[in-house]
This record gives C-alpha cells, structure tokens and sequence, in this order.
C-alpha cells in the first residue's frame, strides 16, 4: 500500500485518447486536466462546486471537476470542452452560443456549454424551466442568462428536434 | 489556502468486505471517502484536518436500491441523480425527491450521496428531515456485523452521530406507509438553486376530513442537529386543524427549535419562517389534494 506522498497510475479515457496519468490519488481532476494535459479549457471559479466553471462529462455524466480527486478518473470515459467539436465543425450549441451571444468574457462557457450538450442528451426537447434547472449549477456574471437560454432553444431548433 | 496533496491518502480495496477489515484493524485511521462533494470542498479550502481516506465510491454493495412491499431500501452510495430516477421513490417518496432536486445543481446530484449526505451531519443538510419524516432506519455495517437504528437516533449533538470509527452507513429503509398521506416539503434559501438553507421544512400528515390521525414535521438549519419536532407533532394528533390549533402549534414549534445566527441567516428570521412554513403545512390540508 502506498505511503502519503506517492502518486497513483490512473488510466483513463479523455476526449476518446486512452491516457495514463501519475498523479496523487487526491488531487483534483481539475489540475490533472489543466497542468499536465494542458487542457485549458476546463477553467476554474470557485473550486466549491458552485459556479460550474470546471464542468466536464464523466462517464456520461456532468460533474464539477475540482470535487473529483484524480483516483476516480481511473477506468472513466472523460470529455471536456475540447472534445465537443469534431475537428472543426462545431457542436451545435456551441455555434448557438455564437450566434445568439451566449459568451462574453468566456470563463463561464466551457461550462455553460457541457451543462447544455448533458442537458440536451437527456432532454433533447426541454421547456424552459427544464433549461433554467439544467444550468443552474453554472453561473454567468456577464450575459444575464438570458442569451444563453436562447442559445439553448437555438440549439435544439438547429438540430431540428425543438418544435 | 489549498491543502497540501501529497500528504494525503485515498486507498482503494477491492470490495466491502476488505474495506471493513482495514477499517476494523486500524481503527479511526481511515475514514470513508464517497462522492467527494463535501470532503473535496474542504480539503481545497486547506481545512480537512484528517488525512487517510478509504475510497468506498466504486462498491456495488452500497449503491443497490431494493424493494419489498413494506420497505424500500437505499444503498448509502446512491446519488440524488438515482434517487431522482427511481420510480417507486418518485410515487411514494416525494419529500425525498424534492430534497434531492433542491441539493446542490446537476453535477452535484450527481456525485452527491444519500449516505453522505447523513455522514456529513450538517443541520442544514436537505435529505434528512424527509428521511425523519419517513421514519427511516440506517443500517450499520462492520467487520464484526451490522445493526439497524432508528435514524431519529442518529444524531445526538452537533456533528456527534452513533457511528463507530469501523462502521460505514450500508443502507437506508424507509417503510412504505405513508403513501396516502398529505405531504409537504419546502427549503428557504438566499436563491432558488445552490443555496444551503436557511430553513427547511418536511412535514406528512394522515387526515381525515380536517381531523389530524397521525403526522411528522422535521426541519433543518433550526437545531444543531435536523430535528424531528415531536412536541408539535403531540400537540397536533388527534385535532381538527383550526386557525386557534394553528397559532398554539406555531407557538409550540418556536419553543421546540433552537435555531442561531449565523453566515446565512438569523436566529429570529428562522424561527418566523419555520412557524411559516407549519402554517402553511397545516392550512393548505384543507385545500383538496
């Protein structure tokens, strides 16, 4: 067993590319994505699991990447911000988000848009309140919200499945 | 400041029972780590003082969801996404659903556990006063076996719960018997979503016309421990609810509760929202269902 101090392998999946990491067991996913995977688009707020700026997709799941420690990556499929587009078509809610000025200072928007692609996957046609519950835990200081809802709508329009 | 990482420990065994033995052999040395949602936001804030965490998140042991047709059981691990999903909880369980769709956003629910919800102890936590409104029970597991408790026992002191160094919380039951009573659950924060509470109240009551046969009220963030309020729910039994019985539970409930000052709210605001929030309760079973 370990002693306190020694880093962990931990196999992974991230954005479809099998990674194998060393990290502490308890550091934050967050960290491990940003520093040693250069993945910046995963940014960070509040680190308390409040703002939502860190959100990723674990297993499918939307989850606050600073409240994950490292070991549970082990065996995840992991998608952040960067493995939303493919290549450079991008995902429908991020050309909403464009088209709709959904995005100012962008620190939120990573985030924004994670909650958005989870929300649509499970809800592809959601009501407004469904929207507003969806991206609650993400908070934007700037666009007062309600361009970003619209990008939402735009978003599932754009795909034909919002009627 | 942040912690330092490397002198922390999260061990992983590969099943229950291995995790009970380590736990057993070196008493209060390990400690369990489960979702994370309230020990990552510690350890970031440079103030989780213990050190050696066993990681229990990955044992399908703890996150199976059983039913009987008295009970329905919960592992500890089940997040409030599953507990949002399931249907019997959904039909029968409203006030638990509520609590866990008011817990935190979409990204909390989903790492947040039911059993750590309990573990954690807050008197703010959402889940509790639905889970002493149910009456429900925890199973206890150890290496030396498992026992059952009331969960209105659980807790005796702030943060101070009948939980040994070797145990971890296996399960919650909740009887299936209160399905047809009126239910009520309302959580008072600074905003609607990723508030803690000020106040939260869960009530259920079985009537019969405006006649109270039998009910639970609990509340949160008013005690240093989510209190079952058994002085109201005595003086309520057996009355037919009027707008005198209402002033005199009111008046009950404030001297039931011992809420404080605080970062989020004062002790005076929350003694007038709780009355609030049992009158509304208690006036709306007049309303039909």
């Amino acid at each position: 067993m370990p002693e306190a101090g020694e880093k962990v392998t931990v196999a992974c999946s991230i954005n479809e590319k099998r990674v194998t990491l060393r990290a502490f067991p308890m550091e934050r996913l967050l960290d491990v994505l940003r520093r040693d995977l250069q993945l910046t688009g995963t940014k960070e707020g509040c680190g308390e699991g409040e703002c939502g700026a860190c959100s990723i997709l674990m297993n499918g799941e939307l989850v606050n990447s600073c409240l994950v420690p490292a070991l549970h990556a082990e065996g995840a499929e992991i998608v952040t911000i960067e493995g939303i587009a493919r290549g450079e078509e991008l995902h429908a809610v991020q050309q909403a988000f464009l088209e709709c000025g959904g995005a100012q200072c962008g620190i939120c928007t990573p985030g924004m848009v994670l909650a958005a692609v989870n929300l649509l996957d499970r809800t592809p046609s959601p009501t407004d309140a469904q929207i507003r519950d969806g991206l609650s835990g993400n908070l934007c200081r700037c666009t007062g919200y309600m361009r970003i809802f619209e990008a939402v709508l735009h978003a599932c329009r754009a795909t034909g499945i919002h009627k | 400041m942040r912690s330092n990482v490397a002198r922390f420990r999260l061990e992983t065994l590969p099943d229950l029972f291995s995790t009970l033995e380590l736990m057993a052999r070196e008493p209060c040395v390990w400690r369990p780590f489960a979702g994370g949602t309230d020990l990552m936001v510690l350890f970031e804030a440079g103030k989780l003082e213990h050190r050696n965490y066993l990681n229990i998140w990955h044992l399908p042991e703890l996150r199976r969801i059983e039913e009987t047709q008295e009970f329905i059981r919960i592992g500890a691990l089940t997040t409030y996404s599953k507990i949002l999903a399931q249907s019997t909880l959904q039909r029968e369980f409203p006030l638990l659903c509520r609590a866990a769709a008011e817990t935190g956003s979409v990204a909390t629910q989903n790492r947040g556990t039911l059993g750590g919800n309990i573990a954690n102890a807050s008197p703010a936590a959402d889940s509790p006063p639905a889970l002493l409104v149910y009456d429900a029970e925890l199973e206890l597991v150890s290496a030396a076996g498992a026992r059952w408790i009331p969960y209105h026992r659980f807790h005796s002191g702030y943060k101070v719960m009948d939980l040994l160094p070797t145990e971890l919380i296996h399960s919650i039951r909740l009887p299936r018997d209160k399905s047809s009573w009126r239910q009520h659950y309302r959580k008072v924060g600074t905003r609607k979503a990723q508030a803690i509470s000020k106040v939260c109240f869960a009530g259920a009551v079985d009537v019969s016309g405006h006649q109270v046969r039998e009910i639970r009220i609990a509340l949160g963030s008013v005690a240093p421990v989510v209190l079952r309020c058994t002085k109201t729910e005595d003086l309520l039994r057996g009355q037919t609810v009027s707008p005198d019985l209402v002033q005199t539970a009111r008046n009950t409930l404030a001297r039931e509760i011992a809420p404080i000052d605080d970062i989020r709210s004062t002790a005076r605001y929350r003694t007038r929202v709780a009355q609030n929030l049992l009158e509304e309760f208690l006036m709306g079973l007049g309303e039909s269902a």
